[in-house]
């Protein structure tokens, strides 16, 4: 909550007219959706298995330095092709509707250590519900951090820059932690409730199966080079993970960006809840490149207000999202990657040390909408 | 150690190297028709033999286990991305030397997936395949006297029947709108020559629907006959009636091609076929709150489309999205999502 509302001038129609304004351009990509969008995804599948097989073919020879070298940059570009714009988008359900059992929300899993099904609640269900509503989203900082000003301090978080730059490098063990709800879960002892056992086993499994062909399979397989591929492995996860906490990382905390108060999310209409959702998340600029190897959640102010249209579309729809952010004089978050990244790293150390706490002005949307 | 018991190995130890995929999910990218993998077909050549109905000639996976004259098979085709299963007859017969299948479609007015295999199909377009099936087939003791009574695109399991067996006295009654419109007539007259069958074509546009009782005048002996007939279902109805009334009905075969044809409305009754429970429900309340209203246990999370928490299959019926107003039909792996799904005419959503 910054001292400022930014949505102040909208009226409670004029946020309804936008929802329709939306939803409009939802409706036109959806009917439009086709066979181009399903020969890209199919396209997009089968190069990233190429890759994935050329670049671990390569690295059975990596004791080689130039083998080493080519097999750890292809490895490090199909992980972050599996798990951005392949497992994070079919999660999200946005290819759903070829009705390919073999591409699908309900079948999909991808090389990460939290179960596909673990993250699709923990991300679907309430990151995107719940988009940067205090308390309630807990991509927002992860429960590790403080991210506004309105967040209680605590001396723990003296050293959030530092558990940041952790969560980074083992980005993939925090998120299935974070799916686990594993600090709260031990704090509150469910230890021993069976259901979350049975969670934390299915983790571990993974675990296991991910540790194992990484760590001891490929490098075994690689004979003579058995340590040179453990390290261009762990490379290869690391660059991954890095990568995609950074792009995460720009999506909800650079400046400028909003949080909510839980009472503000009440009986929030269709309208109001786009309006929340344009101003929780800011995008990072950039080439055709970037968006594809961010998972094009370099659109991730698009990708919040229509998380379920395929990922190849949010470039067009971008241009369409922008021009209303300009007739509606909202600040349309961006930039390229570097600046985003920095912006959201400077609040993480910001943040970690107390804060004044600001005057809060918060809209009171349900009056207006009483009286409209 | 046995070989399956190695083979078995090894095929663990590549299960582990490429887990979370599946081996086949690599073998897929250059061999998707080897044994072992999910039946698939590949399209090898589409003759047009109508105006509106072409053959389309498959090579079918490794797995494909061949057909008996008259079945059908199941084919999984992407049409605009989208992947839609139809049952089509086999047309080929079942001792083709090459090891391809042919199956002849009619496109129909509106029909998605028949319309794209006969004007829109590519040669080396791979499909899904199903195995053949079906009992509208020959018996394996020969009937003396054969009877194919057809009509349109009935026509193709019975030229299944016709090119795979040969009968000594076969006579066959079919119809279509004009001369031109009959599916396969060049191969037709050709037996006709060859004195291997007699035909009585009927041009409904000029002669008029085929009565059943004119039979007697086309065919006298038909009563005596074995008889499969397959076309629109008042050909069969009709047909079902004039056999039983003259106590023959066992010497009829009929296949029907659309046994339940969805009729989408405003909402209808929704059957959780899982719990067994049957519920009202109108046409504007989303099936998630039909559900748990009725007490059926729903998987569910935002409840507004986003989280795809809710998929859930639809066995059934049609339903009608809420945001959109589009309409799904129940197909076989179709799942919705119940949360802005509302029912469009009866349904049954496993659950
Ligand atoms: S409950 Fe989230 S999509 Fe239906």
């Amino acid at each position: 909550m910054t001292a400022i509302d930014p949505t102040a001038h909208l009226t409670a129609k004029q946020i309804e007219e936008l929802g329709r304004e939306l939803d409009a351009i939802r409706d036109e990509v959806i009917a439009s959706r086709g066979e181009k969008d399903a020969a890209y995804i199919r396209k997009v599948i089968s190069a990233q298995r190429k890759l994935e097989l050329v670049s671990r073919g390569v690295l059975l020879f990596s004791f080689f330095p130039p083998a080493w070298i080519i097999g750890t940059a292809g490895l490090s570009v199909a992980k972050i092709m599996d798990n951005m714009e392949i497992g994070h988008n079919i999660l999200h359900g946005q290819w759903d509707w070829m009705r390919d059992p073999k591409i699908h929300s309900t079948t999909w899993e991808w090389d990460h250590v939290s179960p596909a099904d673990q993250w699709k609640h923990s991300h679907n269900e309430l990151h995107h519900t719940y988009t940067n509503v205090i308390g309630k989203d807990n991509d927002l900082g992860y429960g590790i951090m403080r991210v506004d000003e309105d967040q209680r301090w605590h001396p723990f978080h003296l050293g959030q820059p530092l558990w940041n730059f952790i969560n980074a490098c083992f980005f993939e063990y925090g998120i299935a932690a974070y799916d686990l709800e594993l600090g709260k879960n031990l704090r509150k002892r469910r230890r021993n409730n069976p259901e979350f056992r049975a969670r934390a086993r299915a983790v571990g499994r993974k675990i296991r199966k991910q540790v194992l062909k990484d760590y001891v399979i490929h490098p075994l397989l690689s004979g003579p080079s058995f340590l040179t591929t453990l390290a261009a492995t762990f490379t290869a996860n690391l660059v991954r993970n890095i990568w995609s906490h950074s792009v995460i990382m720009c999506g909800h905390f650079p400046e400028g960006v909003q949080v909510f108060e839980r009472r503000s999310i009440k009986g929030e209409t269709r309208g109001q809840w786009y309006l929340r959702q344009m101003m929780g998340s800011a995008n990072i600029s950039g080439s055709k490149a970037m968006h594809f190897m961010s998972g094009n959640l370099s659109h991730q102010i698009e990708h919040h207000l229509f998380p379920d249209l395929p990922s190849n579309r949010y470039a067009e729809v971008a241009v369409k999202v922008r021009a209303l952010f300009e007739k509606y004089e909202l600040e349309y978050v961006t930039g390229p990657l570097p600046k985003q990244v920095f912006s959201a790293w400077r609040k993480v150390v910001r943040l970690s040390l107390p804060n004044k706490k600001p005057k809060v002005k918060t809209p009171d949307r349900e009056q207006e909408l009483l009286a409209a | 150690m046995t070989s399956t018991a190695l083979r078995s190995r090894a095929w663990k130890l590549l299960e582990m190297v490429t887990t979370p995929l599946l081996p086949s999910d690599y073998l897929d990218l250059v061999s998707p028709l080897r044994a072992g993998a999910d039946l698939r077909g590949r399209i090898e050549a589409v003759h047009p033999e109508t105006g509106d109905a072409a053959t389309i000639v498959i090579r079918p996976g490794r797995g494909w286990r061949g057909h008996t004259a008259g079945q059908y098979v199941r084919i999984g085709v992407d049409v605009d991305g989208v992947r839609l299963w139809r049952a089509y007859s086999v047309t080929s017969p079942t001792n083709s030397q090459d090891g391809r299948v042919a199956i002849t479609v009619k496109a129909i007015p509106d029909g998605k997936v028949s319309n794209h295999l006969v004007r829109r199909a590519k040669p080396g377009t791979l499909i899904q395949l199903d195995q053949a099936t079906g009992d509208f087939v020959l018996p394996r003791a020969k009937p003396a006297k054969v009877l194919y009574l057809t009509a349109g695109s009935g026509i193709t399991p019975v030229m299944g029947m016709l090119r795979d067996t040969e009968f000594d006295d076969v006579v066959m009654v079919h119809s279509a709108p004009r001369p031109q419109d009959v599916i396969f007539r060049d191969e037709l007259h050709a037996l006709v020559a060859d004195q291997k069958l007699r035909l009585t074509e009927v041009h409904t546009d000029t002669d008029g629907m085929l009565d059943i009782a004119r039979l007697y005048e086309l065919v006298p002996d038909w009563a005596e006959r074995e008889t499969w007939a397959c076309g629109p279902a008042g050909l069969l109805d009709a047909a079902e009636k004039h056999w039983a009334e003259h106590g023959v009905h066992e010497r009829l075969h009929t296949e029907r091609f659309r046994p339940g044809i969805v009729v989408a409305g405003e909402g209808g009754e929704v059957t959780f076929s899982g719990t067994g429970k049957t519920v009202d429900a109108d046409g504007a309340t989303p099936l998630l709150d039909v559900g748990e209203e009725a007490g059926v246990l729903m998987p569910s999370g935002c409840r507004m489309g986003i989280c795809f928490g809710c998929v859930t299959p639809l066995r059934a019926g049609a339903v009608r999205d809420l945001r959109t107003g589009e309409i799904t039909e129940a197909e076989p792996g179709v799942l919705i999502q119940t949360c802005v799904s509302a029912a469009a005419g009866p349904c049954d959503i496993e659950r």
